[in-house]
């Protein structure tokens, strides 16, 4: 079931992903050093939890604000592997126990807790970093989707989670590595990541894993399920009337989210050498929640333009005056409510698109031409789902979150 | 941990711990109250609560200043100036943030959320710049520092009474303000159908802002109270967020009865487990208890019939 | 004809890439900056954020030594420069900023970090890149990096000498532990714990709350349910504020000693916070305060007020941290360079007969060799030293701990 505004948004697909690739894998990479670098592949790990939060948040209308948490476990998993490969017998012969991660030694334990066992081998890592947060999360959201628990309840209860889990973290330190997170991680299968080659090696493989996670993204929102999840974004009790079992979906969504988290935290891990428990906290999540929302929370590239453009101004700006800061990134959360709740795609698509495509157009001087580009490329950047293409309305005609257009629960299906 | 200490002794000690706990209680009630308004009747997500209550706390800390500059003889009751003037200023910010920022986003309860995290963030650097990043002192009259002998063995403290006091006072106040006049009807009849209530001619937008405003206002007061037993310092205020938010989910949004209720079990659940555990744990135990309630019973424990 | 595009496309991707990754590469070590007429060092504290109140001092002291060191001619004849970065209260940003400062700075050292998570966070970046940090706060030890000054004294200069001290002293018998959840209060009540029990004597509570908790009743209860003798405090930040003011309004008087109050946590600095008032008659264990009577100490108050207003207050780790630059100077003049290799063997040694606290010496392990004081808190806010103790050995890895 091809129509022609699908094809037309593969164009604009094609296209945004040409540019985002071209910007991470060329111009970032030949305009800075690789201090810097590691720091854009840095910001680049948080981009996972934003685009999570686009499917959850934009889409799915579940704002988490304990993203946090799923960003930490992965990033403790791959954190916990890369400290028992630091903590070699030689390096911790100073300690009552050799070959124990040192904070452990610190707090008395003489032999490595069970749980750390499985992250001596470095599959069953990998396996863990994806399962541990999902798994999580998928307990997590049985609980609370079942149990129709949404909206702000959701959002304040997810704040509860992660204020338990940051308690808990830093105080079961003999086992966590405490307030201080897991630090001093040097090598992982032998090869030293602080090293400049390991970190330009590690910048790529962020960049690969945020394309294959793009793709992704934009597989699940053009799904069946990504559909259902707008649909019930916008009127949960006609979904659920229609038949579909509303929980599910937002189970899965939430898993997913925590899922994408969970890589980002890892990469994080890898590329800044420790973890830390601030990632787990209330502050972390929602300002993975303020990237998401810069971006535009219905835009998978917006969120990861959102996550580099804040973190760029937040370095810059701290590093010139630390008191602007907080007035600043105040400022724009406000501003990004108030003024565009859209974000940036938003503005994009609002703004930029019309101007360039009239320019292209009166270039061009073909209007059916022109016609055809302008309507892909605002639709690629709105990422309206195709349930709206379904139903032959040009996207413009559809106000950016609202489903009004849709008079029926059961066109959907 | 109980062995070997007398009958006399235990009881005191029970006592003692009960008022711990009922001195909790108050503290969590008069945090949640302000917010029981604000998100309970108008379900504004508001992030910045706790910064509200800490302009309280520094209100209340630039009144003893200026009362001992130029009153000292009027110094042992500046606090009752202090509550006042505290109820004022946060109210007054308050009504300005609901005119520039809230007003917008009523039909948005999450957009709420992050722009009151801004304006959060915003406060604090304020206070920052202000006050300074140290912490400052509030320095009490004597005759509210130190405690109440009431037997031998036996302590109360003084300041927790005058919190209790307060916060018996502010509930009433405000029970009275919902239940008994006029703003209370109309807020009431706003929160339950807003079209209906515009068309019988209530003015909805000002009903808005003077609620937003009394309940900050209320935090204000929390704050002034607070500077009685915590710290004041720019970023105290995120310390509290957590925990009022959880106090009126849990007591069930929308019910003052239900507030108060849930300010008691929480306080006095985790006030008893911090006598038989560690703090930390104490306070993880508390919170999973008061999620997993919350996932059986997701309305909190009382709620309000509306018919959406 | 798409995967032909693709494939090109990707092909120059790959070129791009690999071109960069040899730049990269072949980009070598990292000089220092120092000119002629000027060195730059980097200040890394944090200013925003929940820290920000803790760190406001060692910031001010390191920028008044600099001052100081820069009117004597500077060291080796260059005035020195600082950059100042932001650590904002969060681990990771502190490890980020220690990166740039030597990174794209190029600084001869880093005087900073707060918090022993700050620390260790900045730990493996000073190591990789063969920097200096200076660190001006009491530490639990259990650490010895040949990167780090650790310019206050470690858990068992303060715990020890303040041990030994209210046990001969005061005869105490009964101890109960009080502190903030996290590393240096747990380390501290370890070694204490080991101490007090093996002299026989008896710890009957050990508890730790999360940072930031505000509500103590419930532990005073059991301060007077148990009645210790002593109870020994680490609560730290805002926490302190609380649990002070919830003591005295629950009929502790820490002035009557019953129970005593003994606190490595508290300087002049948290007293600001607390209020005099409320920890009139506690105990504090530092190395310095500022009351302390020496020439060296009352110019540095003197000079420290004339920068800062006269309402300011001077605690041990504004001090400690005043001592960096100094100590980092006399290394410099010792190794006759600023080179970091050069400049960190010269750094064992290295004493400073006369600073506002007394004679110190760098040792091996680059802790420090310090006399260490108690103090009895007043109600102006400043302490009374009852107490001074022998200088000690620094031993951050104390046996059988």
């Amino acid at each position: 079931m091809k129509t022609p505004a699908l094809a037309s948004s593969n164009k604009g697909f094609a296209l945004n992903l040409t540019v985002l690739l071209a910007l991470l894998v060329l111009v970032f990479p030949s305009s800075m050093d690789i201090f810097r670098l590691n720091m854009m592949g840095k910001y680049l790990s948080y981009a996972f939890v934003a685009m999570g939060l686009v499917l959850c948040w934009g889409y799915g209308g579940i704002l988490s604000l304990g993203q946090g948490i799923f960003f930490g476990l992965g990033g403790y998993c791959m954190a916990m592997f890369l400290k028992l490969e630091a903590s070699t017998p030689e390096y911790t012969a100073s300690q009552t126990t050799p070959g124990i991660p040192d904070f452990m030694d610190w707090n008395q334990l003489t032999e490595l807790p069970w749980f750390w066992e499985a992250f001596k081998s470095f599959p069953l890592t990998l396996v863990l970093i994806l399962l541990v947060p999902t798994v999580f999360a998928y307990f997590f959201g049985l609980c609370m989707f079942k149990r129709r628990v949404g909206g702000v309840y959701f959002s304040i209860i997810t704040q509860a989670i992660a204020c338990i889990m940051t308690i808990l973290i830093v105080g079961q330190q003999g086992y966590t590595g405490g307030i201080n997170g897991i630090t001093d991680l040097k090598t992982c299968m032998g090869f030293d990541i602080r090293t400049n080659g390991a970190k330009l090696f590690l910048y790529y493989l962020c960049v690969f894993l945020l394309v294959l996670a793009v793709l992704l993204c934009t597989w699940v929102s053009r799904s069946k399920a990504g559909r259902l999840l707008v649909a019930i974004r916008d009127d949960e009790q006609r979904v659920r009337f229609s038949g579909y079992d509303v929980a599910n979906y937002k189970i899965f969504v939430l898993c997913f989210s925590a899922f994408l988290s969970a890589v980002g935290g890892a990469m994080f891990t890898l590329q800044t050498g420790f973890m830390s428990p601030s990632f787990v906290g209330i502050v972390a999540s929602i300002e993975m929640v303020v990237f998401c929302a810069v971006g535009g929370r219905m835009s998978i590239y917006g969120a990861i333009y959102g996550t580099l453009i804040v973190s760029v101004a937040k370095t810059a700006i701290s590093e010139n005056f630390p008191e602007l800061w907080s007035l600043l990134i105040g400022a724009i959360f406000i501003g990004c409510v108030l003024v565009f709740p859209k974000g940036l795609a938003g503005l994009y698509a609002d703004h930029v698109m019309p101007f360039l495509s009239g320019l292209d157009g009166r270039l061009k001087g073909a209007f059916r031409g022109a016609r055809e580009d302008r309507e892909a490329q605002i639709e690629a950047l709105r990422d309206v789902p195709a349930d709206k293409v379904l139903l032959g309305v040009p996207p413009q005609f559809l106000s950016g979150d609202g489903m009004d257009g849709i008079d029926d629960g059961r066109s959907l299906s | 941990m109980l062995s070997g200490y007398t009958a006399s002794e235990l009881l005191s000690i029970f006592a003692m711990q009960g008022f711990a706990g009922l001195s909790l209680f108050s503290v969590f009630l008069l945090m949640a109250l302000g917010l029981a308004v604000i998100f309970g009747q108008m379900g504004v997500i508001n992030m910045a609560h706790g910064e509200f209550m800490i302009l309280g706390a520094y209100t209340t800390y630039v009144t003893s200043n200026l009362f001992q500059a130029y009153a000292p003889g009027l110094f042992p009751i500046y606090f009752f100036v202090a509550v006042a003037v505290s109820f004022i200023a946060a109210g007054a910010l308050g009504a300005l943030v609901e005119w520039a920022v809230i007003r917008h986003l009523y039909s948005r309860p999450l957009d709420t959320l992050l722009a009151t995290w801004g304006l959060s963030l915003i406060l604090q650097q304020v206070y920052r710049s202000i006050f300074g990043a140290k912490e400052v002192t509030v320095i009490l009259p004597d005759w509210m520092m130190g405690a109440l002998q009431v037997t031998d063995s036996i302590e109360i403290p003084i300041n927790g009474l005058i919190v209790l006091v307060l916060t018996l006072i502010v509930t009433v106040f405000m029970w009275a303000v919902m239940f008994r006049s006029r703003l209370g009807v109309q807020l009431r009849a706003v929160v339950l159908n807003r079209p209906m209530a515009g068309a019988v001619g209530i003015n909805t937008a000002l009903v808005d802002r003077i609620t937003f405003s009394f309940g900050c206002g209320i935090a204000g007061i929390a704050g002034c109270a607070f500077t009685m037993i915590g710290s004041t310092g720019p970023t105290a205020g995120q310390l509290y967020i957590v925990d009022t938010f959880l106090v009126v989910v849990f007591g069930g949004a929308g019910t003052l009865i239900g507030t108060i209720c849930s300010a008691f079990g929480i306080a006095q659940a985790q006030s008893v487990m911090e006598f038989f555990m560690s703090g930390s744990m104490a306070k993880v135990i508390t919170l999973l208890i008061v999620v997993g309630i919350l996932m059986i019973r997701p309305q909190g424990l009382f709620s309000v019939k509306v018919r959406k | 004809m798409k995967s032909k595009i693709a494939a090109k496309l990707s092909a120059v991707l790959i070129g791009a890439a690999l071109a960069c990754a040899a730049g990269q590469a072949l980009a070598g070590d990292n000089p220092i900056a120092v000119t002629d007429k000027a060195v730059t060092v980097g200040i890394l504290h944090s200013i925003t954020g929940t820290i920000a109140l803790s760190e406001a001092g060692s910031v001010q002291g390191e920028k008044l030594a600099i001052k100081e060191i820069n009117k004597q001619g500077g060291v080796l004849g260059r005035q020195i420069e600082y950059v100042q970065e932001d650590g904002a209260s969060d681990w990771p940003t502190y490890s980020e900023k220690a990166q740039k400062l030597i990174l794209k700075d190029h600084v001869a050292t880093i005087f900073g970090c707060w918090t022993s998570a700050s620390r260790k966070a900045v730990l493996p970046i000073v190591e990789q890149h063969d920097n200096l940090l200076f660190y001006p706060v009491f530490t639990e030890g259990l650490e010895s990096s040949p990167n780090i000054i650790y310019l206050g004294p470690d858990a068992t200069q303060q715990i020890i000498a303040g041990l030994d001290w209210v046990i001969n002293e005061k005869k105490a018998k009964t101890f109960y532990f009080i502190g903030s959840d996290y590393i240096w209060p747990r380390t501290s009540f370890k070694i204490a714990r080991k101490y007090i029990e093996d002299k026989g004597l008896k710890v009957v509570g050990e508890e730790y709350y999360p940072l930031g908790h505000t509500q103590f009743n419930s532990v005073i209860n059991k301060f007077k349910l148990k009645k210790p003798d002593v109870i020994f405090s680490t609560v730290v930040g805002g926490s302190n504020v609380a649990f002070y003011k919830q003591m005295k309004a629950a009929g502790i008087d820490l002035a009557k000693e019953k129970p005593l109050l003994l606190t490595t946590s508290v300087t002049e600095d948290e007293v600001l916070g607390i209020g005099g008032e409320n920890i009139e008659g506690g105990y504090s264990i530092m190395k310095y305060f500022q009351s302390m009577k020496n020439e060296e100490n009352e110019k540095f108050v003197k000079d420290f007020k004339a920068a800062y207003g006269e309402k300011s207050v001077i605690g041990d780790t504004t001090e400690s941290a005043y001592l960096g630059p100094w100590i980092w100077k006399a290394a410099v003049e010792k190794a006759g360079t600023f080179d970091i290799d050069k400049v960190r063997a010269a750094l064992p040694g290295i004493e400073l007969v006369k600073t506002p606290n007394g004679y110190v010496k760098v040792h091996e392990n680059h802790y420090m060799w310090m006399k260490t004081y108690i103090g009895q808190a007043q109600k102006d806010g400043q302490f009374k030293i009852v107490h001074g103790s022998e200088l000690m050995e620094p031993n951050p890895f104390m046996k059988g701990y």
